[in-house]
């Protein structure tokens, strides 16, 4: 068999390390910070979050304070989607992108008022994003990085409600999704939103590192009655990837634009003008070449990450892939020819020189039932 | 834990010997590396391998390795249970998790394999490089 790769020194480290040590958790290199993979089990903590409660570590997220009267200003001309439709306590989806209407990051805009706003970025690319937005920003507004400010840690699944009911003060169970609230959760101050990256309900707490182990704790403990479990990267992978969430640097990257990877829905043309704008409406007129699907494997085998792709009108590759341990079978994200992204496509992944088929399938993978 | 009776290679493979047959697994050691275990892809049975050839590869959730065998010889055997539900290769690894029965091309070869003292020792250092 062969190595696994070992992990290079100084790797960045978040609150909960010593925590998920004692968990016994299995601990990786991911984006230059040391992070737990799995404690239990991928399949184990996949199915804990579809089926019961499980409690992430995501502190290695990147945390962006924007704050001054032209805060708003700043963000529509940063960002594609329309902050201008956002209230106090709501949360949007949206992006960084280039003057090529590419990705430079996808990300969540919070408000929390007219002049103050939090932006929540990708850990490996906070340094790249911060430059980015200091560089970029137009207008009366002050952006910081206040990553080294916040833990975060997700509970996500279909108990999380039950959970965070009997965690927090100011029952946040009462969130619509994508909105929140400054309350308490174990007696500390914490932002609470109904947000996640599983394809559950779930929510995500924002909170000072000096209280993320003791809550960590807590929530493991309270939340026994619920089966609730730790769970690490892979699980998160896993459901993120059934739940068709894009990750980027597999899904998304600074060659795709929103339009190519089914995102179209975070670019409000209407709102005014924003970068990548003018890349964004030339590549509508004339045409997007290609899509990003979902498929799962005819053939067997694993189709992963990279992995070239022949379809009937060209070339493509494999940008996501894995076992999905909900449907028992291999899944994954392929950025194909356009036409060749209609459902039922069959094509072609070389799996390490050996042709497997697959076949394009709708998408999300997995969606849950709605309570 | 690694039995006695079993050769060992430094990717972390196994062979049992009966006559001129040798069963091959993956260690409890390359199991645990790797996680749960949810696809193997294993060769045809006739089909004819040098020692240290890629046979097969197997994979978890995260990972795919790749797998040597140990010794030469003409495959026999591929065991179907564990394509089939790869978990056994997890929860058994030296016994009903076994990969593949070759019919084995040499005896000269066995010597170049670790003994289970050995392979102890190995992965021992192994884990304290790291």
């Amino acid at each position: 068999m062969s190595a696994p790769v070992a992990a290079p020194a100084a790797l960045k480290r978040t609150p909960l390390y010593d925590l998920h040590r004692e968990l016994g958790a299995k601990l990786i290199d991911f984006g230059g910070w040391e992070m737990p993979v799995q404690y239990a089990g991928i399949l184990e903590e996949h199915r804990a979050v579809r089926e019961r409660v499980g409690i992430f570590d995501v502190s290695h997220m990147g945390e962006f304070e924007v704050s001054g009267p032209g805060s708003l200003q700043a963000l529509q001309w940063l960002t594609p989607n329309d902050v201008g439709s956002l209230t106090d306590g709501r949360v949007q989806y949206s992006a960084f992108l280039t003057e090529r209407g590419t990705f430079v990051d996808d990300l969540l805009v919070y408000r929390k008022a007219a002049d103050a706003y939090l932006l929540v970025v990708n850990a490996s690319n906070t340094p790249k994003d911060f430059a980015w937005a200091r560089s970029h920003s137009r207008g009366d507004a002050t952006i910081d990085d206040a990553s080294d400010r916040y833990a975060l840690i997700a509970v996500q699944g279909p108990r999380a409600a039950a959970l965070i009911s009997r965690a927090a003060e100011n029952d946040p169970t009462g969130l619509a999704y994508y909105a929140f609230r400054e309350t308490r959760v174990f007696g500390a101050p914490a932002l609470v939103s109904r947000t996640g990256y599983t394809g559950e309900d779930g929510f995500e707490i924002y909170l000072a590192p000096d209280h993320a182990e003791n809550v960590f704790r807590k929530l493991l403990q309270e939340g026994e009655a619920e089966g609730a479990v730790p769970c690490g990267l892979g699980a998160r992978d896993t459901l993120r990837l059934e739940a068709k969430m894009a990750l980027y640097g597999n899904d998304i990257d600074d060659t795709v634009t929103p339009w190519e990877a089914d995102l179209g829905w975070i670019v409000k043309m209407k709102k005014g003008d924003f970068l990548g704008r003018e890349a964004l409406e030339r590549q509508r007129a004339e045409g997007v070449v290609r899509k990003l699907v979902g498929f799962e494997m005819v053939d067997r085998g694993i189709a992963r990450h990279g992995y070239p792709a022949r379809a009937p009108h060209g070339e493509g590759v494999v940008t996501s892939g894995t076992h999905s341990p909900t449907l028992g079978k291999p899944i994954g994200l392929a950025m194909l020819p356009t036409p060749d992204g209609e459902i039922g496509t069959e094509f072609q992944v070389d799996i390490r020189g050996r042709a497997a088929k697959a076949q394009v399938v709708p998408t999300p993978f997995y969606k849950r039932a709605k309570s | 834990m690694n039995p006695e009776e079993l050769h060992y290679t430094q990717s972390h493979e196994w062979v049992r010997i009966d006559g001129d047959v040798g069963t091959i697994g993956i260690t409890d050691y390359a199991q645990k590396e790797l996680g749960e275990i949810v696809y193997l892809e294993m060769p045809e049975v006739g089909h004819v391998f040098n020692a240290d050839e890629e046979f097969g590869t197997v994979e978890s959730v995260k990972a795919v390795s790749e797998l040597f065998t140990p010794l030469s010889g003409e495959i026999v055997e591929v065991n179907k249970a564990a394509i089939a539900e790869p978990g056994i290769v997890n929860d058994d690894p030296f016994g009903d998790g076994w990969l593949i029965k070759m019919k084995l091309s040499t005896d000269e070869e066995v010597g170049k394999l670790m003994s289970a003292e050995a392979y102890s020792a190995y992965v021992q250092a192994e884990e304290k490089a790291r």
